[in-house]
């Protein structure tokens, strides 16, 4: 039977769908650390349709590759508490302050050490960014076809794959050749849940670096565990031009951050008794607006 | 050369409402830099197209006409846009924020390596000096577009990279014919020397578009619902207001993903913008990125528990209280006294 080697493309992103009123400092800055980190929503829809595959053609594999600080390998843990094969974290100074032209170069890179990929799944769009441009800019590195707007994949065979994409104002099934990259919609089935017996067999996974921070009697766990070491890659592990990186590789520069201030308008405040409703719908009536 | 370049989406025949759009904007930023506004539409029966698009003040429109053009493709797409754009040297170069421009925006620009911003919400003119290298851009695009979930506003800028480009939603930017007899030049490409037969490997099997049931864009009143909304059965509240008033319902992203309304009613940055007579508020918090959909409504009324809600700023009348206790009271209100 066909195994396929499936790779995700995963983001840990602040929660922004959650900001409370906390998230934001006196000053009116933004209170980084009272945002949550998560796995990006669609790129969880993403890893549902990479283990679907697994699930039929089980000798596949399934690996997350992931950049981001460390606290990111949390990515790559959630993904094998639902039953992936593990995955990489790229992550390192050099990176930092890539837009997504530079981030889509350095993940392209790393894919290109990772030998012959036939399937690239990714969430359509971060939360924090809502660019959608890392899958199809990614894709473009490697020199493969993308297919976007992906809401369910078909059917599969030795060299082909076949999708349907919810655009929006309609439905497309196209048939594709294999090697791809995909990117998922939201409107996907969700994310298995976590698998408890995997979450006990790797609960204690981690990175290098976060091995190194565990006291003296932690550490031999790792020796004979070697399944539960994270990889890790910096920028040394993957030929890259350094001009290519961060914020030097980065065509797009910031040139300026407001922080939203909201210019109060002359609010008429009415309250919800009968009469000032009324006089509301009156008033609305009267001037047109309504009717 | 150096001009600015609009990538046109045409179905059956029709150029896109948001590819009309960014011709407009186009035609106001390339006045602004004295350079030419030019256009490119890709597709299959594409005569008579540039009685659509010249009228918008485009000088040159470059049409690639092929059966194998229609329906849209990722890589004959690109193959053609990177070709003409590395021929032709734009300055800029604007594409709807549609599943087509979101497709092939990122695609042109990895293959260019120039920068591309998303879903921009304002595009201008402007300077830019850099300390570092103690350096002055003159007249770079500004790509202003909230970021951070909608926290922060930004402001992009592509100093060293060419075309700057940037995607734009529908209804974001106005549409507006400049001269019904503008005199612009048709050129014809051929297709063969831009697209190897190699990039037409998607076999579409099945496509089925339709023209969307929903019009919040045209409507003159639009009630929307945010999270506060609570259930889609106290949408059902919206529903009945938006029928008795003769609007539109609408919604913001947080009702949108919490399953309360369909996609395509949502409002804001990554929905549609609306300018409606009057917006009705229900249960939004009003975040950046919903207000960047609706603050140009005429009139706004918010109704929240929350009286501190960020939506309450920038409404004329702010209601505090229950939807499910506010909306009943507003529809027997309104069919007493609309008679």
């Amino acid at each position: 039977m066909k195994a396929y080697k499936i790779i995700v493309l995963a983001k840990q992103v602040p929660d922004t769908r959650n900001v409370g009123k906390d998230a934001m400092k006196a000053d009116g800055t933004i209170n980084r650390a009272a945002l949550p980190a998560i796995f990006n929503p669609e790129d969880l829809n993403a890893l549902e349709q990479a283990l679907r595959i697994k699930d039929k053609f089980p000798e596949s594999t399934v690996e997350i590759v992931t950049m981001g600080p460390g606290r990111a390998a949390d990515i790559i843990r959630e993904g094998l508490f639902r039953g992936t094969d593990g995955g990489i974290l790229l992550t390192d100074r050099a990176f930092a302050g890539s837009d997504t032209l530079a981030t889509s170069y350095a993940i392209g890179q790393a894919l290109k050490k990772m030998g012959d990929i036939d399937i690239i799944v990714a969430g359509r769009q971060a939360i924090d960014g809502d660019t959608a441009q890392v899958g199809p800019q990614v894709a473009e590195k490697l020199g493969m076809l993308q297919v976007t707007y992906v809401e369910e994949i078909t059917e599969m065979d030795d060299n082909s794959i076949t999708v349907k994409r919810r655009l929006e104002n309609g439905v497309e099934t196209v048939k594709c050749p294999l090697p791809l990259v995909i990117t998922v919609n939201g409107s996907a089935p969700d994310c298995r849940a976590r698998n408890a017996k995997l979450l006990m067999k790797f609960k204690h996974a981690k990175t290098a670096t976060e091995i190194e921070t565990l006291s003296d009697e932690l550490k031999p766990l790792y020796e004979r565990r070697t399944d539960l070491v994270l990889t890790e890659w910096t920028v040394a592990d993957i030929e890259t031009e350094a001009d290519q990186l961060g914020l030097k590789g980065s065509p797009t520069k910031v040139k300026s951050i407001e922080n939203v201030v909201l210019q109060a308008k002359d609010s008429k405040v009415i309250s919800s008794s009968d009469d000032d409703i009324e006089s509301l719908m009156v008033e609305l009536i009267e001037s047109h607006t309504i009717g | 050369m150096n001009n600015i370049f609009v990538y046109c989406e045409i179905e059956e025949g029709r150029v896109a409402e948001v590819s009309q759009e960014l011709l407009t904007k186009g035609r106001t930023l390339a006045s602004e830099l004295n350079c030419k506004l030019e256009a490119i539409a890709i597709g299959h029966k594409l005569d008579g197209v540039e009685k659509q698009i010249i009228p918008y003040g485009v000088d040159t429109l470059y049409l690639a006409d092929d059966a194998r053009l229609f329906p849209y493709q990722t890589l004959p797409h690109t193959s053609l846009v990177v070709k003409l754009f590395e021929e032709e040297k734009p300055q800029i170069a604007l594409m709807g924020a549609s599943s087509i421009g979101r497709d092939l925006g990122p695609r042109v620009s990895s293959a260019l390596h120039s920068g591309l911003t998303a879903d921009c919400t304002s595009l201008i003119i402007g300077d830019h000096f850099d300390k570092k290298q103690d350096k002055n851009y003159e007249n770079l695009l500004y790509q202003i577009r909230p970021a951070f979930g909608g926290n922060i506003i930004a402001t992009i800028i592509n100093p060293d990279c060419r075309p700057q480009m940037a995607t734009v939603r529908e209804g974001v930017m106005k549409k507006e014919i400049l001269d019904e007899n503008y005199k612009g030049k048709v050129v014809q490409l051929d297709v063969a020397k831009y697209v190897d037969d190699t990039d037409f490997v998607v076999e579409i099997i099945e496509r089925h578009m339709e023209k969307s049931k929903v019009n919040i864009k045209g409507a003159s009143i639009v009630v929307s619902g945010g999270y506060g909304v609570g259930s889609k059965e106290n949408f059902q509240l919206l529903n009945e207001l938006a029928e008795v008033l003769g609007g539109e319902v609408g919604a913001s992203r947080a009702a949108v993903d919490a399953g309360f309304a369909d996609h395509e009613r949502q409002i804001g940055q990554t929905g549609v913008t609306v300018r409606p007579k009057l917006y009705i508020a229900c249960g939004i918090s009003g975040q950046i990125q919903h207000r960047a959909g609706m603050e140009e409504s005429a009139q706004i009324i918010a109704i929240n528990t929350d009286s501190e809600a960020p939506i309450n700023s920038i409404a004329d009348y702010v209601i505090t209280g229950d939807i499910a206790d506010v909306i009943p009271k507003m529809i027997k209100s309104y069919k007493k006294n609309s008679k």
